[in-house]
């Protein structure tokens, strides 16, 4: 069962991140990255994280998505222009990639032995710390200053963002 | 248990006060901060006095060790005695009287806070320097009030002059600081340690060519601080400083910093046979030489400069003939009659609106009496006229250089009797006679070129000299911006009442305090002298002598100067441009160095070594950059491209190494 | 390596690794999106895919080792993206306002 659902939801998530990248419309790849997150937020249910699939699903594939869907919607963004050059991401890009690819999944693949008895498997309900309970009890204890911290990060998100966005005043 | 260390503090208290905040203040309150501050650490110093017999039982107390390395360890130490209640005294005292003086002085002044904020410094550091119980805390005070110094004599920092004397007093007194230092590393190689009682208690067990060495090294210090030849020359342009300046750093208090060191350190002095020689002519050579030069200057302050010279030659004579109490009673007996100088004539300066020039005042007695009657105490006491502190610390002194070398006392009385006839001749020029500085109650048509403020103006020394009395005035006038000299008028009381005070140790100093006796356990009396009597009344004399010589020339036969002028011609020449000392240095010391670093370091090394270097790795980068500008495409899908290659190949060089293998 | 062992191995869970593998195909993809698209929205949005990508293997190294750790570094993540987002997407409209472009090479004032 745990390997059914992984495999569809990766498939669904591989499938909707290159439909990012090769869809010529931005709502297109806004919409397609709304499932990439969506399958991921499964994903994490399936790693024992239900309060981060649930956060995932509402602030990421809901509030954050929303806000790309606005702007392309503001910014009336149609398919995107073909001009421009880069010679070095044309002739290195590909390559880089497949190296990327290669090394971090050979890195991946490597870390953890798949097999024997030392095998490390994850079975859903193996592990049940990623409650609510459990993240806000260690948010308001262990991490109780880098969440206090957050928030300014976000006071000076908001100030950056008003800053930047609004009409200038002549 | 007295806490000593909060003799100095409160002065710095006051110092961070005024400094950081005076801006903000009233002059009320800063003077009111900057007075409180040095009042009260008089008062500390009284109360330690009391509670230990004025010294008699010393005081030692150690705060932290400040410096631990190896074999050095200085701690922050403290230490009373009676040598340094003395000068605790004088300083807290003197300097208590002349800080209730400059809030009068300065009151119309640009950066009144900030120059009570140095002036409090400058307490702090004095104190530091007299309290401190070991060579290096000396020295930080030494160093702490040549800053001051230097910053007080550039006060008015945008005139010129100013500026260039402050320099000139930092650059001097670098010479001197470099032979301190040395003494210090040499009495630390051989001691092992910079404490005075170490020091001082180990030195007669060590080879006379050391401390002969530390001696003379410690004299070069001296020189520096302290104003002696081969280094005097920077304390008479130092009175481009305000006055109360010149009356308390260079008069009463800093200036005899040497004088206190050398006496401080009297244990190695007296097993160094050679350099209290060497001491002792110089003080003599320097008390002749400033005493001359004294006598033909007009400008009031380079007057008493000139004097405050020649003074502290007398001291340094009194050290090197092993009068050690001599020399610090002078040097207290000084600090009184000096400081009320200097306050005096800046009583005068404020009256006739900024002027310092004495041919331009004269008959000031009837607008300044009290200015008059205190300054002819101070005159009094300076001439050694009986009676007064002047006489009897003079005297020590004389008496116990004719112990010594009978010559040294005969040079001694000459200088006695030049410096009785400079001081009351400035005397005379300034308050009898018919004020010639415009004419006293009428509006003011007869200028002269320089601005002034109080000290602000161009000096005697850059004038055309024109040595007739009633020189003609054919400047335009000027618009000086200040209160100007209608009529000259008395200084407010805030200025006179510190003078009076002072006048009375002046007179009655003397009597009141006998240093020698007080000292007598730490430098025990000079044996009795033949004919003490006799060498009394030729000293006496020899003050009546200038008096009576200056009253003759300058108030009953006026036109006699003039004549003895035109007879001496060159000589005369010669010494009122100071022997064109600062000449002779600028020929030999100060062009050399300037065009031989123009030449080897700015051309030689500077353009051609640095800025080669300098240069050429500019135009390397700038030939490599013209190849790899290309990569600065502005794209940023090339520039993230770039990115992914990098992590690659760092992913690649870890992989490598095997980090990625768990 | 022998598929009946892995087949009885992949009865019993899915093997972390794999997780872990699927995050750096996400991340891949991303970084060929930011490298490849032109539309500056949609390089922002490779940038989301990244974020995300990494954010899988923290979960997936939290269920590892069996630590709430993971899922707090995701947590930050998520409010880092969110700031990041405000205003990055205020940064794209005040470009466009500007510039009248959303196409990443015609942005190129930093050359020179």
């Amino acid at each position: 069962m745990d390997l059914f659902f992984f495999l569809l939801f990766a498939f669904i998530a591989v499938a909707c991140a290159v439909s990012v990248v090769l869809q010529k419309h931005p709502i297109s790849c806004a919409l397609s990255l709304v499932g990439t997150m969506a399958s991921l937020a499964v994903l994490y249910l399936l790693l024992g994280a239900e309060f981060i699939a649930m956060v995932q699903v509402i602030v990421y594939a809901g509030a954050i998505m929303v806000l790309f869907v606005f702007v392309i919607m503001l910014l009336n963004a149609g398919e995107e222009s073909s001009k421009g050059r880069s010679w070095i991401a044309k002739i290195a890009g590909l390559p880089a990639l497949a190296a990327l690819l290669g090394i971090l999944g050979y890195a991946m693949l490597t870390f953890y032995p798949m097999v024997g008895p030392k095998a490390s498997l994850v079975h859903f309900g193996d592990f049940t710390g990623g409650g609510a309970k459990e993240i806000g009890t260690a948010l308001f204890t262990e991490y109780l200053l880098p969440f206090e911290v957050t928030s300014i990060l976000i006071l000076i998100a908001i100030l950056g963002a008003i800053v930047l966005a609004r009409k200038e005043i002549d | 248990m007295q806490n000593l260390w909060l003799i100095p503090a409160l002065p710095f208290i006051g110092f961070l006060i005024n400094g950081i905040l005076g801006r903000k203040l009233s002059k009320a309150v800063v003077s009111a901060i900057a007075v409180l501050s040095v009042v009260l650490s008089f008062g500390l110093v009284v109360s330690v006095g009391l509670s230990s017999g004025w010294g008699e039982h010393p005081i030692h107390q150690h705060y932290f060790t400040w410096i631990r390395s190896g074999g050095v360890d200085i701690g922050w130490d403290f230490m009373v005695d009676k040598l340094t209640m003395i000068m605790l005294m004088v300083v807290t005292g003197i300097g208590s009287l002349i800080h209730i003086y400059a809030t009068g002085y300065m009151a119309h002044e640009e950066g009144y806070y900030r120059f009570f904020a140095y002036l409090n410094l400058f307490m702090f550091f004095m104190l530091n320097l007299v309290l401190g119980a070991n060579y290096l805390l000396l020295f930080v005070g030494w160093e702490g009030v040549g800053l001051c110094s230097y910053l007080l004599i550039g006060f008015y920092f945008v005139k010129k002059s100013a500026t260039t004397a402050g320099n000139k007093a930092f650059i001097v007194n670098r010479i001197g600081d470099f032979g301190f230092s040395l003494a210090m590393f040499l009495i630390f190689i051989t001691f092992g340690s910079l404490d005075f009682g170490k020091v001082l208690s180990a030195a007669p067990g060590k080879p006379v060519e050391v401390l002969t060495a530390i001696a003379l090294l410690m004299l070069l210090g001296a020189t520096g601080k302290s104003a002696q030849i081969p280094l005097y020359v920077w304390l008479p342009d130092a009175m481009e400083g305000p006055t109360p300046v010149s009356a308390l750093i260079h008069a009463a208090t800093m200036v005899t910093a040497g004088v206190y060191m050398c006496s401080r350190s009297a244990a190695i002095f007296l097993k160094a046979p050679i350099a209290m020689e060497t001491v002792a002519i110089v003080g003599l050579a320097t008390a002749v030489f400033a005493a001359t030069i004294g006598l033909t200057q007009y400008d009031i302050k380079k007057v008493f400069a000139y004097s405050t010279v020649s003074q502290l030659g007398y001291m340094f004579l009194g050290v090197g003939v092993g009068a050690f109490s001599a020399g610090i009673w002078h040097l207290m007996t000084h600090a009184f009659f000096k400081a009320l100088l200097f306050m005096g004539a800046g009583s005068v300066i404020h009256a006739c609106g900024g002027e310092q020039d004495m041919r331009k005042m004269g008959g000031l007695k009837k607008y300044t009496p009290w200015t008059c009657g205190v300054l002819a105490c101070a005159s009094l006491a300076i001439a050694g006229v009986p009676g007064t502190s002047g006489f009897f610390s003079k005297d020590a002194i004389l008496t116990a250089a004719y112990g010594h070398a009978p010559w040294m006392f005969w040079v001694g009385v000459v200088t006695a009797g030049m410096t009785a006839f400079y001081v009351w001749r400035a005397f005379w020029m300034t308050f009898w006679g018919e004020y010639r500085g415009g004419d006293a109650g009428h509006s003011h048509d007869h200028g002269h070129a320089h601005t002034h403020g109080h000290d602000d103006h161009a000096h005697a020394h850059n004038h055309s000299h024109d040595h007739d009395h009633d020189h003609g005035h054919s400047h335009s006038h000027d618009d000086h911006g200040h209160d100007h000299h209608g009529t000259p008028h008395e200084s407010p009381w805030s200025m006179l009442a510190p003078l009076v005070v002072l006048a009375f140790l002046s007179l009655a100093g003397g009597f009141l305090f006998n240093v020698p006796k007080f000292l007598e356990s730490m430098f025990p009396l000079h044996e009795e002298v033949p004919n003490e009597e006799m060498l009394m009344g030729v000293s006496i004399f020899a003050g009546l002598i200038g008096i009576a010589l200056s009253y003759f020339m300058y108030v009953a036969n006026k036109e006699l100067p003039g004549k003895i002028r035109k007879a001496l011609g060159g000589i005369y020449t010669l010494v009122y441009n100071k022997y064109f000392v600062d000449e002779f240095y600028d020929a030999t010391v100060v062009r050399p160095i300037i065009e031989g670093s123009t030449e080897v370091l700015w051309h030689g090394l500077d353009q051609g070594v640095i800025d080669g270097a300098v240069n050429g790795a500019g135009t390397g980068s700038r030939s490599i950059g013209g190849v790899l500008k290309h990569l600065q495409s502005g794209n940023i899908r090339s520039y993230a491209t770039w990115v992914v290659v990098g992590a690659v190949i760092l992913l690649i060089t870890v992989g490598m190494n095997g980090g990625l293998i768990r | 390596m022998d598929p009946q062992v892995l087949m009885q191995t992949l009865g019993k869970g899915v093997p972390t690794s794999w997780y872990l593998a699927l995050s750096a195909v996400l991340f891949t993809i991303g970084v060929a999106g930011f490298i490849l698209r032109r539309n500056i929205i949609t390089v922002f949005m490779c940038i989301e895919l990244m974020l995300n990508a990494v954010n899988l293997s923290f979960i997936a190294f939290a269920h590892e080792h069996r630590q709430v750790s993971g899922h707090l570094f995701t947590f930050f993540v998520m409010v880092v993206a969110a700031a990041e987002a405000a205003v990055g997407l205020a940064i794209i409209l005040t470009v466009f306002k500007n510039r009248s472009t959303l196409n990443i090479d015609e942005i190129d004032s930093l050359k020179n």
